[in-house]
């Protein structure tokens, strides 16, 4: 499949949790090097969208409505059939491996081992990392931690590039820096991104449509429904906020 | 596969406990074929009833058990309660978690040895304090009270129910309560019994109970330690079974089935006892006494809880030192001669024993690994809850005393063509096995972040190979602890080993119960010692590999 036709969706997504409902019929296109920002506070349910569209919700959750990824409906696919690349607001390194076997956990299967060397070492050159191969990914700065991760991810190759708050628990300078970092390869790989965040400016930075869930005063839905207004349920591509 | 096994792990588990009750029951009422009972009867009932010194047995079996249990928890409590947030505490916690591992048995005999009239403690003092020159003519293990008795149940359990305390401390919110309490005037250890405690002694009650069932239905530490004419129940009954004449069997079942009505008593005896201090207790905390009398008790509960451990350790330590005394007069403090032949004349007699030892245990904690760590990913992989009944079920084995199942399974066995074999052995242990390892793997394993697991799939990595390649890694050393636990609970089995074996299976345990009555001291010693050593070895290489594995992971290197 082409580059250009990478193209992540929602098509109708509904998430309830003990009849609660989160997420209330979501339609949404993100297209190839495209992030869109999803925002709204804690507990509105931003997080339970990433894990629908990485499969691995809770099975407390019920769902309802279909992922779609470049044409293919993903929403039946086990997690590490579907190609979806996240990073979670900690690195999440495997503690019990070095930083190098961190990124080679993430290579596909079927390279060659000079390949998977070569790769390794290309990722550690893009983090400025060359000679951290060996090392505990304990003995990292946050900064350094942060990139592997997401150097992690792309290393497995996805068509799509989930966000779950990565920048929030870094320190201002280096939240701006790593956003660069990320937006930059997500925008290189044209990798249709998802990111959700309750920071303003982390949208901003993004640049690409914003869209807002979690309890709406007019609406009326209860503390912790999620309310998308009529206008952005439907084609999520139509930009609100630049 | 995976869905089955928690319902493979219930059958493999429950079905024996059930089954053996059946298969005691209905012997005490006259119906076990085998021997030609075929009518319903309550002859047995009778017998028993008649029984010389019944009642004796009873009582013996009702106190001290209730008696062990209570003053164990008193240490517990007190020691908590005084030392909680300390570093005596964390100590105190270092030094008494080995003594866990160490089988009741090794500590019931180096305990009666160490307190004989010719033991340890009399020869620190004499001649010179007491003016014995000769040991004396005291009847100190067993004595006629089940003092004795009682006090080695206590060095053996408060290890256990202190941790299991720990253990509780770490769910509740105790810091932050405390220093609520604290900051309203309350003295440290007032705070503690005050507000503290009412957190923790609901979530340590399973334990506390299985301790109590222990202690009013031991079998192993009574033969050793308590008074033997009459002896409390579960040994009597013991005795019965072993009887040449089999006819005695119905008698051992009626017996039996009234160790299980002794230990229910005992519950409902705890639970008034309960009843009567949340009364009292509950008045004592609103009456506002502050209790800033934190010296005293202070001294005092550390005090108890050190001769506790002390008791634990020297009682090893003087079996250690037996097995390598060639001369050791009374009262000499140590051996005039020293040897290693005790272990050499013992070593081809050892060899079997130790090989049936650790081959059970082995097996028993490897396949109850295998079943927890299916049951927990189970639980996991479908988002099932995990309930408080799940919990009652699991401690299932440890309350129902175990002579009441244990014949009743061995008749089964024995129908279907399958005791006295090694598989038999090892599942017999694993009864007692499983719910040792499930207890000490849950919370590591419930605990782990499951973000992990999540990223790795999403890596592209198959639930299986993330299982193996993140989970168990990360997993490794409560893993391993967990066991290491299973091991040693294993190796402390006596009358499984004794059923289930049918006699054709003798272990370090077993034949340390049946030397303790009499034979050389230097032999015994070797025994104890060894039976204390496996499981503190398991123990060593538990906590030892994954730190070397790990030397250069940071992340999983445990605090000091």
């Amino acid at each position: 499949m082409a580059q250009e036709e990478n193209k992540l969706q929602f098509d109708d997504v509904s998430v309830t949790l003990r009849g609660e409902r989160l997420i209330e019929n979501l339609s949404l296109t993100v297209g190839p090097g495209e992030i869109t920002t999803v925002m709204g506070p804690s507990g509105s349910g931003k997080s339970t969208l990433l894990a629908f569209a990485c499969g691995t919700l809770d099975p407390a959750f019920t769902e309802k409505g279909r992922v779609i990824l470049n044409g293919i409906d993903v929403t039946h696919l086990p997690p590490e059939e579907r190609r979806m690349g996240i990073l979670f607001q900690d690195d999440l390194l495997f503690p019990h491996l070095s930083v190098g076997e961190n990124l080679a956990f993430g290579l596909p299967r079927g390279l060659s081992s000079d390949e998977r060397r070569a790769r390794i070492e290309a990722a550690l050159a893009d983090a400025d990392m060359e000679t951290f191969a060996e090392r505990d990914p304990a003995t990292l700065s946050g900064g350094q931690r942060a990139r592997i991760a997401l150097l992690r991810t792309l290393a497995a190759e996805p068509r799509a590039l989930l966000l779950d708050e990565p920048f929030s628990k870094l320190d201002a300078r280096l939240r701006e820096r790593f956003r660069r970092f990320v937006f930059q390869h997500a925008t290189e790989q044209s990798l249709p991104t998802l990111l959700v965040t309750h920071d303003p400016a982390d949208a901003a930075a993004a640049g690409g449509s914003v869209i807002e869930i979690g309890p709406t005063v007019a609406s009326g839905i209860s503390e912790g429904g999620a309310h998308l207004p009529q206008d952005q349920s439907h084609g999520g591509l139509t930009p609100q906020v630049e | 596969m995976l869905r089955w096994i928690p319902a493979l792990t219930l059958t493999l588990f429950l079905a024996p406990v059930a089954a053996g009750l059946i298969g005691t029951l209905l012997p005490s009422v006259g119906l076990m074929p085998v021997l030609g009972g075929t009518t319903l009867t309550l002859a047995a009932w009778r017998e028993l009833a008649e029984w010389p010194g019944i009642g004796t047995s009873i009582r013996l079996s009702l106190t001290t058990g209730l008696a062990a249990t209570a003053i164990s928890l008193i240490i517990v409590f007190a020691c908590c309660a005084t030392c909680h947030g300390t570093r005596l505490f964390g100590t105190l916690r270092r030094l008494i978690s080995p003594l866990l591992s160490v089988p009741h048995v090794a500590v019931a005999i180096g305990f009666a040895y160490l307190i004989s009239p010719s033991g340890w403690i009399v020869r620190t003092i004499s001649p010179w304090a007491t003016g014995w020159d000769l040991p004396p003519d005291l009847a100190t293990a067993p004595d006629q009270y089940g003092l004795t008795y009682i006090a080695a149940l206590v060095v053996k359990e408060v290890p256990f129910l202190l941790l299991m305390t720990i253990a509780a401390l770490g769910q509740t919110r105790a810091a932050e309560t405390l220093s609520v309490s604290r900051s309203l005037g309350y003295g440290p250890a007032t705070a503690w019994l005050k507000t503290v405690l009412p957190l923790v002694y609901p979530q340590i009650r399973l334990p506390v109970l299985a301790v109590l069932a222990f202690s009013t239905s031991a079998v192993d530490v009574a033969l050793i330690l308590a008074p033997s004419n009459p002896p409390p129940l579960a040994p009597l009954v013991l005795r019965w079974f072993n009887d040449p004449d089999l006819t005695r069997h119905f008698l051992a079942a009626a017996g039996a089935s009234l160790q299980l009505a002794v230990v229910i008593v005992a519950v409902a005896i705890w639970y008034l006892l309960e009843r009567v201090v949340v009364r009292a207790g509950r008045r004592w905390a609103t009456g506002g006494d502050r209790g800033r009398w934190g010296g005293i008790g202070r001294r005092t509960s550390i005090g108890a809880t050190t001769i506790v451990i002390f008791m634990g350790f020297m009682s090893l330590h003087g079996m250690a030192i037996w097995s390598l005394a060639r001369r050791w007069r009374y009262p000499d403090v140590l051996p005039s001669e020293w040897t290693l032949g005790n272990w050499a004349r013992q070593a081809d007699s050892l060899a079997w024993p130790v090989w049936t030892t650790v081959s059970v245990g082995v097996a028993a904690a490897l396949i109850a690994l295998a079943l927890v760590l299916g049951c927990l990913e189970n639980e996991k992989r479908y988002g099932l809850q995990p309930t408080t009944r799940m919990l009652w079920l699991l401690y299932t084995p440890l309350l129902v005393p175990q002579v009441a199942f244990l014949f009743g399974g061995q008749v089964l066995l024995s129908w279907v063509g399958f005791a006295g074999t090694w598989p038999a052995l090892v599942w017999s242990h694993l009864l007692f096995v499983l719910p040792y390892i499930f207890l000490s793997l849950t919370d590591p394993f419930r605990k782990l972040d499951e973000r992990y697991i999540r990223s790795a799939l999403c890596l592209g990595a198959s639930p299986t190979r993330t299982f193996w390649q993140v989970k168990m890694p990360m997993l490794l050393r409560p893993v391993l602890v967990s066991l290491a636990v299973g091991f040693a609970v294993s190796v402390s089995q006596y009358l499984p080993t004794v059923f289930a074996g049918g006699g054709r299976y003798v272990t370090l345990t077993t034949e340390a119960v049946t030397l303790a009555a009499g034979a050389d001291r230097r032999v015994v010693g070797v025994y104890v010692f060894l039976q204390a050593a496996l499981p503190f070895v398991a123990f060593v290489i538990a906590l030892g590999l994954p730190a070397w594995l790990y030397r250069d992971r940071r992340a999983l290197r445990v605090a000091p």
